[in-house]
């Protein structure tokens, strides 16, 4: 079996918010902000379905929002297929879409209309943009009376179908999916989770998929990192992490490894 | 030319969303319209209400055309500057913010776009108050040169959009309230730029102000076009100031507008919703 090629590439990338630039608030200890991504290094390659595990504030959509240009790392290199996230951001750009955890649309606007949108932004025509909206849309089973209707009448899961489709019609090499299945009913998760297999299975697409739902994570990806307060506190595949822990009377779960490396529990009451 | 295409393409896609929007809107465009009529109205009728208060003979028709031309310059200008100050403001309203500075396009190539709906949008919405308004009056425009008030117009236009992207900054910085810190800009221009009144009656140190106000040569360079009947090339005076501020306004806006997209992204100011 060849090697594939790497699509991404962090290099000790860290993230802070809310540091002062003052020196005097530095040496006081004030102003050192909050760091949400503390030095990562991580290497993806293409094809793979690669998972960020954690809870809520472990600087998982800081580690996506670095990935697709909404972010300059306080330190270290971010690559997607060689190319330099800062130095080449429009080539970086091109390569990846986003799926983000709330479902970004303008409400008034209709599906169609939206993700012509999406389409013309990504330098698609008119006629070539409303076959293939018209054929995802189809595909993603979204009813044909919807494709007209304000999004803002539409359910979540409905939404969050949308924004998959919207990603889909510029064909990214590297998918981001941020929390895609996060406050969706478990109907709706199901399908989404289905969607994004068969993106595995029919797209020559890799993708990133950040979660705090160790089921989704254990089901969907080729391999996970975990990371607790902006770290990695470990990264392989979902078998040999849990290879990690040993139970009596049962099979080892994801949240099993989680707490035994950081002592916390992946999900808290607010999560819900 | 590919490249140039592709742009082309994509710069269409904030006319094509902004047209969507507007027609969803549209309840709220009749409203807003409604309310532009009655506000040049309510301007206009200040000249008449001058002669009936000060007992004095005043030329009610000059004094007309004279607040007419102010607020119709007026509403045309600062629509414009709405709809560019709007360019980050109603993104961050809808969330969608982060998804179109993430697109693979020139930050040239979005405000070119959404620069040419909001010249036409608010040529349409100045025509329909201008036609309205001028039913009750009896203006008289037989001395006015119409083509070289347009041309001032017009070029008034480019460095307004200047000033626009410089203010589309604020609400880039400040998610919380940097849409509101426009109204300051556009409440000062409104003072200095003689919108109802000449920047003659202003104290010197304002006047001083006015001077850098691309809204003073527009209003100066229409009314001398079409209250006095000024030849085109008589315009010059007004037109190449409104050229030279268009020519420093955009390239500076463009490059203050790099330069706070950046600072947000390394502060993490774009994921914040006002």
């Amino acid at each position: 079996m060849s090697i594939q090629p790497i699509a991404l590439e962090m290099q000790n990338v860290s993230k802070s918010f809310g540091q002062s630039s003052f020196q005097w608030f530095k040496r006081n200890g004030a102003g050192n902000g909050v760091r949400a991504v503390d030095n990562i290094s991580l290497q993806v390659r293409r094809g793979e379905i690669f998972g960020v595990l954690g809870p809520n504030g472990s600087g998982k959509s800081t580690f996506i929002r670095l990935v697709s240009t909404l972010l300059v790392p306080d330190t270290g290199r971010v690559t997607i297929f060689g190319h330099d996230v800062l130095r080449e951001e429009r080539a970086v750009q091109r390569l990846i879409n986003r799926v983000s955890v709330e479902a970004a649309f303008f409400k008034k606007l209709s599906p169609l209309e939206n993700l012509m949108y999406g389409a013309r932004l990504y330098g698609l025509g008119g006629a070539e943009a409303q076959r293939k909206i018209v054929a995802i849309l189809k595909r993603l089973a979204l009813r044909a009376d919807a494709i007209n209707k304000p999004m803002e009448e539409m359910s979540r899961g409905m939404q969050q179908k949308v924004a998959i489709a919207r990603a889909l019609l510029t064909a990214p090499v590297l998918l981001l999916l941020d929390e895609p299945t996060t406050g969706l009913d478990p109907r709706s998760k199901r399908e989404v989770q289905a969607l994004v297999r068969e993106l595995r299975d029919t797209h020559d697409a890799t993708i990133v998929l950040t979660t705090h739902d160790m089921e989704e994570a254990d089901a969907l990806c080729d391999r996970i990192a975990i990371v607790n307060d902006g770290k990695i506190v470990a990264l392989d595949t979902p078998s040999e992490l849990k290879k990690l822990v040993t139970r009596n009377g049962h099979a080892p779960t994801l949240e099993d490894v989680f707490m035994q490396l950081t002592g916390k529990q992946l999900k808290d009451e607010s999560d819900e | 030319m590919t490249a140039l295409i592709y742009e082309l393409k994509a710069s269409y896609a904030f006319v094509e969303r902004n047209i969507n929007i507007v027609k969803r809107y549209w309840a709220w465009e009749i409203v807003w319209l409604f309310y532009s009529i009655t506000n040049s109205l309510s301007v206009a009728y200040i000249a008449p209400g001058v002669g009936a208060l000060s007992r004095a003979v005043v030329d009610s028709h000059y004094l007309v055309l004279y607040l007419i031309i102010g607020t119709i310059v007026w509403r045309y200008l600062s629509v414009i500057f709405y709809w560019l100050t709007d360019i980050i403001g109603m993104e961050r309203w809808e969330g969608t913010i982060e998804y179109t500075l993430m697109a693979p396009i020139a930050r040239l190539t979005h405000l070119t776009g959404h620069t040419a709906f909001a010249v036409v949008y608010s040529m349409f919405h100045t025509a329909v108050i201008l036609s309205i308004t001028a039913l009750f009056f009896e203006l008289d425009l037989s001395r006015a040169n119409l083509i070289g008030g347009a041309l001032v117009l017009l070029v008034g236009s480019i460095s307004f959009i200047g000033v626009g992207i410089v203010a589309a900054i604020l609400p880039l910085l400040f998610p919380e309230k940097g849409s509101q810190m426009t109204h300051v800009i556009i409440s000062l221009l409104l003072l200095v730029s003689g919108v109802y009144y000449p920047v003659s009656v202003l104290p010197a140190w304002l006047q001083v102000f006015a001077r850098y106000s691309p809204a003073t040569y527009v209003l100066e360079g229409t009314r001398a076009a079409l209250l006095d009947g000024a030849a085109t090339l008589a315009l010059w005076q007004y037109i190449l100031p409104l050229i030279g501020m268009g020519a420093i306004a955009v390239p500076v806006g463009l490059w203050l507008f790099g330069l706070a997209e950046r600072y947000a992204k390394r502060t993490g100011k774009l994921k914040r919703n006002g």
